[in-house]
């Protein structure tokens, strides 16, 4: 199943060594006497959408915010663009599960919020933000609030935000799995054209299969107790493949099948 | 949409001022004066300058109290929900004044502040502060995380999201808290004038109760209910003004 990727050309101020946007490194974390990753090592190629799936409860959201810094590791060590992570940086934006907007401030201050917060003036801040307001496909809700915007708009809104901060990498804590079915669809749909268009490295959790093999580049099977990546599946053909036929593909259905035949016994 | 709630106001209004008038005109009690005899004494002292001496009185412990109530209040709830040490410290402080029957400590401040305007502005202090310290406590303690990791994934420092986000995540029940405490404010005043020294409009009260001037005594009462009121409305519109988003309305309006 393992098959080397095509390299990124489009790369030039990198070091030479690594392709990787993101590195984790023998990452150990505990909460108490809880263990939930341990010695976990995991590369992240750039430009690339990596899912980390498994079962709940099996360390993906840990992994995902030791890697934002918002966690620290009890060992390990993570880099982005080959710098450790010390915490949160101008290099990594977090979109989240429960889309976390603040309810008093409309979608424009939502979205510049993340530039607010860097210090950006508030013309420059906010032209941003209605760009990726637009590419996001809510262009004329600027002046709305959370409350009068539907699940999948708000999280449209998360994803603009993180957007909008320009980093490297975007890590997606499920992201889409406090939306309706249709919604989701059309995220996912969504998600391969930014992944195709923004030069960016996506990490995702997620703990659909389906969802999982749809999107990713890499998908990273996470086993729990403690957790640790017990394979590494690189779909080969789905990427070049129209949207509309990835879901009918022999491929796409082999690999769906094949990870839920290694995942069904660690579900209870 | 605004119209009918409006109109619904009224309707409230006349609805309870009728009742007034119509248990008066029975009457349910000699010392029961009908609505429009209290609003005919509230005219009055209102046009000889009575109701504007006693209010100048009445509203200095009021506003220092209610201004000290709501800064210190505020800050303090801040801290106590932001550390849980100050909580261990300060949360049943406040809890006991909550909890205390106010009316039997009066003894108490006064022999310890005197009569003057010390011990009034303790009472409207006892009265506001809890709820607002309490209040803003919960609501700073009950910030969402993924609000705050929100803040400090885009690299917020702390006091960034001290003000940007958890104060204004919390700013609901912190007013809510502003309002409860107001009109125990308004309690406290009346009830500073009424068992320390008769002076305001608690002495309006009670000189006109002594001399059986009963719509006086009403009027008097109607007033302060009525500024309490007003000022509660001036809380709720500056909240809608500092935090618009956090308005939902109502499902009808």
């Amino acid at each position: 199943m393992v098959m080397p990727q095509i390299k990124e050309a489009d790369v030039p101020d990198m070091p030479p060594q690594s392709d990787n946007a993101v590195v984790a490194r023998g990452i150990s974390k505990t909460y108490g006497s809880v263990e939930a990753l341990r010695d976990l090592s995991l590369e992240f190629p750039r430009g690339q959408l990596t899912s980390l799936l498994g079962p709940s409860g099996c360390g993906k959201t840990t992994l995902l915010k030791i890697i934002a810094g918002l966690l620290k590791p009890n060992s390990g060590e993570i880099e982005v663009n080959g710098k450790p992570v010390k915490g949160p940086g101008p290099d990594r934006a977090f979109v989240f599960q429960d889309f976390a907007l603040m309810p008093w401030a409309n979608v424009l201050r939502n979205v510049a919020f993340g530039l607010e917060l860097r210090g950006v003036a508030t013309s420059e801040r906010e032209a941003i933000a209605e760009k990726y307001i637009a590419e996001v496909g809510l262009a004329g809700f600027e002046k709305s609030y959370p409350h009068q915007l539907s699940g999948g708009m708000r999280q449209r809104v998360g994803l603009a935000r993180a957007l909008s901060v320009d980093a490297d990498v975007l890590l997606m804590d499920e992201p889409f799995s406090a939306v309706d079915e249709q919604t989701r669809r059309k995220f996912q749909e969504d998600l391969l054209n930014l992944v195709q268009n923004e030069n960016k490295t996506f990490i995702f959790v997620t703990h659909s299969i389906e969802e999982a093999v749809y999107v990713s580049d890499q998908i990273a099977i996470l086993l729990p107790r403690p957790s640790r990546v017990s394979e590494i599946i690189r779909p080969t053909d789905l990427r070049h493949k129209n949207v509309d036929n990835i879901r009918r593909d022999p491929e796409y259905l082999d690999i769906v099948d094949s990870i839920w035949a290694s995942l069904r016994s660690y579900v209870e | 949409m605004m119209r009918r709630s409006l109109w619904l106001k009224i309707v409230s209004a006349v609805v309870l001022f009728g009742a007034w008038q119509i248990a008066g005109m029975i009457p349910v009690s000699y010392a029961f004066p009908t609505f429009f005899e209290s609003m005919a004494a509230l005219i009055r002292m209102a046009g000889d300058g009575t109701l504007l001496t006693a209010y100048i009185e009445t509203l200095r412990p009021l506003v220092v109290g209610v201004g000290i109530s709501a800064f210190l209040g505020i800050g303090l709830g801040l801290w106590i929900g932001l550390s849980a040490k100050f909580d261990w410290l300060f949360s049943p402080i406040f809890i006991v004044m909550q909890a205390a029957p106010l009316a039997a400590l009066i003894p108490l401040l006064v022999m310890a502040y005197g009569i003057g305007l010390t011990s009034k502005v303790f009472v409207v202090c006892i009265m506001a502060m809890p709820v607002i310290v309490l209040n803003t406590a919960s609501a700073v303690r009950n910030t969402p995380a993924s609000l705050k990791e929100m803040g400090r994934s885009f690299m917020a420092s702390d006091t960034k999201i001290m003000l940007r986000i958890i104060i204004p995540a919390a700013s609901p029940v912190i007013f809510s808290g502003l309002r409860l405490g107001v009109s125990a404010g308004f309690i406290g005043a009346i009830l500073a004038e009424l068992k320390i020294t008769p002076t305001g409009v608690g002495d309006i009260i009670t000189y006109s109760r002594s001399i059986a001037d009963y719509p006086a005594m009403y009027a008097a009462i109607f007033s302060i209910i009525l500024l309490a009121v007003l000022f509660l409305n001036f809380l709720e519109r500056l909240e809608v003004y500092l935090f618009e988003g956090n308005v939902r309305g109502y499902a009808s309006d």
